[in-house]
């Protein structure tokens, strides 16, 4: 807190005033932010912190399942203490899944780079989706996407066994959760950060060829539809 | 290979999976079960005790004329004891199997609760793939 005497005010936060507020500006004074305690944010001994990586630095990297397994059963369990019902562990998997998703997206339509195309159609978007995000979680693109023959507005991307659900056995009393609830908030938000506002649930779908069976119902509000009209 | 069956014990001795893989087998009710748990526990006990030989785990192997039982015990205190017919080779090959099934489809699990009964339908389906094609 050594700065609060200094007669300059910075123009940037310093973390040493502002507690949590991650900021790459080194700090005025000589000492580091770390031994004052109030941001999270790592240093490494050449006063680099996360945000001085090169964006591309991780596009190849992989991530053992088993960590991913353990982070998200935590997850769930963290979430399932707050709720009281199914419906709401579903909603916070997916807004969990929402805030994944909104900087997701900006990563990866920058990674795509001079080819990057702004999508303004829903099958564009769609297999952006399908294809480029769900490579880039899962290594593989989803199984099948199809349009809802009774709703105008209803869309289903399909996953034969999502990987997210690999090591979760759902008892029978909550066989209605689908924790790829977690994977719809990661698509809602890809969609919303387009511009396509809608919904997007999980559903455990069995069959006999793939028991884990997994349909996401994207559920697109009255103005997508009208504009995609128009643009038709 | 031929294996009859497989219990998994806790830390304390408590009996928290079995399950049969061969029909012709005597079945004991559920109770029995949790006594013959709580019995070996305390025999592995004993016996890692009174070795001759000092620093040595517990009972691994009984071996009878009808069935020989294995038992592999983790570091974190969990019993695995797998019950098949004699002269069987590689069993050990097997409990590390199933110590894997374990890790996975229970430990990984968000809905099981440590040291509880198994009630896990993953980690069941992939023990009988497992298990099954070896009868």
């Amino acid at each position: 807190m050594s700065n609060l005497n200094s007669p300059f005010v910075p123009f940037s936060p310093n973390p040493s005033i502002q507690s949590g507020v991650p900021t790459t500006t080194p700090p005025l004074s000589a000492s580091k932010p770390s031994q004052l305690g109030s941001s999270n944010l790592r240093y490494a001994s050449s006063r680099k912190s996360i945000y001085d990586r090169h964006l591309n630095r991780t596009q190849r990297s992989e991530l053992s399942k088993a960590s991913f397994a353990f982070l998200f059963g935590e997850m769930i369990q963290y979430a399932q203490k707050q709720v009281l019902g199914i419906q709401d562990l579903e909603k916070k998997l997916n807004i969990q899944g929402y805030a994944i998703g909104q900087r997701l997206f900006e990563l990866l339509l920058y990674r795509e780079g001079r080819s990057a195309k702004r999508e303004t159609r829903l099958l564009g978007i769609l297999q952006f989706i399908a294809q480029t995000l769900y490579r880039h979680l899962f290594g593989k693109s989803a199984d099948g996407l199809e349009k809802s023959r009774e709703h105008e507005d209803e869309y289903m991307l399909i996953d034969h066994e999502p990987i997210v659900n690999s090591y979760i056995s759902v008892p029978k009393e909550m066989s209605q959760l689908n924790c790829a609830a977690f994977v719809a908030g990661i698509i809602e938000a890809v969609l919303d950060g387009s511009l396509f506002p809608c919904r997007v649930t999980a559903h455990s779908v069995f069959s006999e060829q793939f028991p884990f069976k997994t349909v996401f119902l994207i559920k697109f509000e009255e103005s997508v539809l009208e504009r995609e009209a128009v643009l038709q | 290979m031929v294996i009859l069956s497989i219990l998994i014990l806790n830390k304390a001795g408590g009996l928290i999976y079995q399950r049969h893989f061969n029909e012709g087998l005597n079945k004991l009710s559920s109770n029995d079960y949790l006594v013959l748990a709580g019995t070996f526990h305390g025999v592995h006990a004993i016996t890692s005790r009174i070795s001759p030989v000092p620093g040595s785990g517990g009972l691994e192997v009984l071996e009878s004329d009808q069935f020989r039982v294995q038992c592999f015990q983790t570091l974190t205190g969990t019993k695995l004891l797998i019950f098949a017919e004699p002269h069987q080779p590689n069993i050990d090959v097997i409990c590390r199997r199933v110590y894997e099934l374990y890790a996975d489809y229970v430990m990984k699990n968000p809905f099981y609760q440590i040291e509880m009964p198994i009630r896990c339908e993953q980690f069941d389906r992939q023990l009988v793939a497992y298990i099954k094609p070896k009868q």
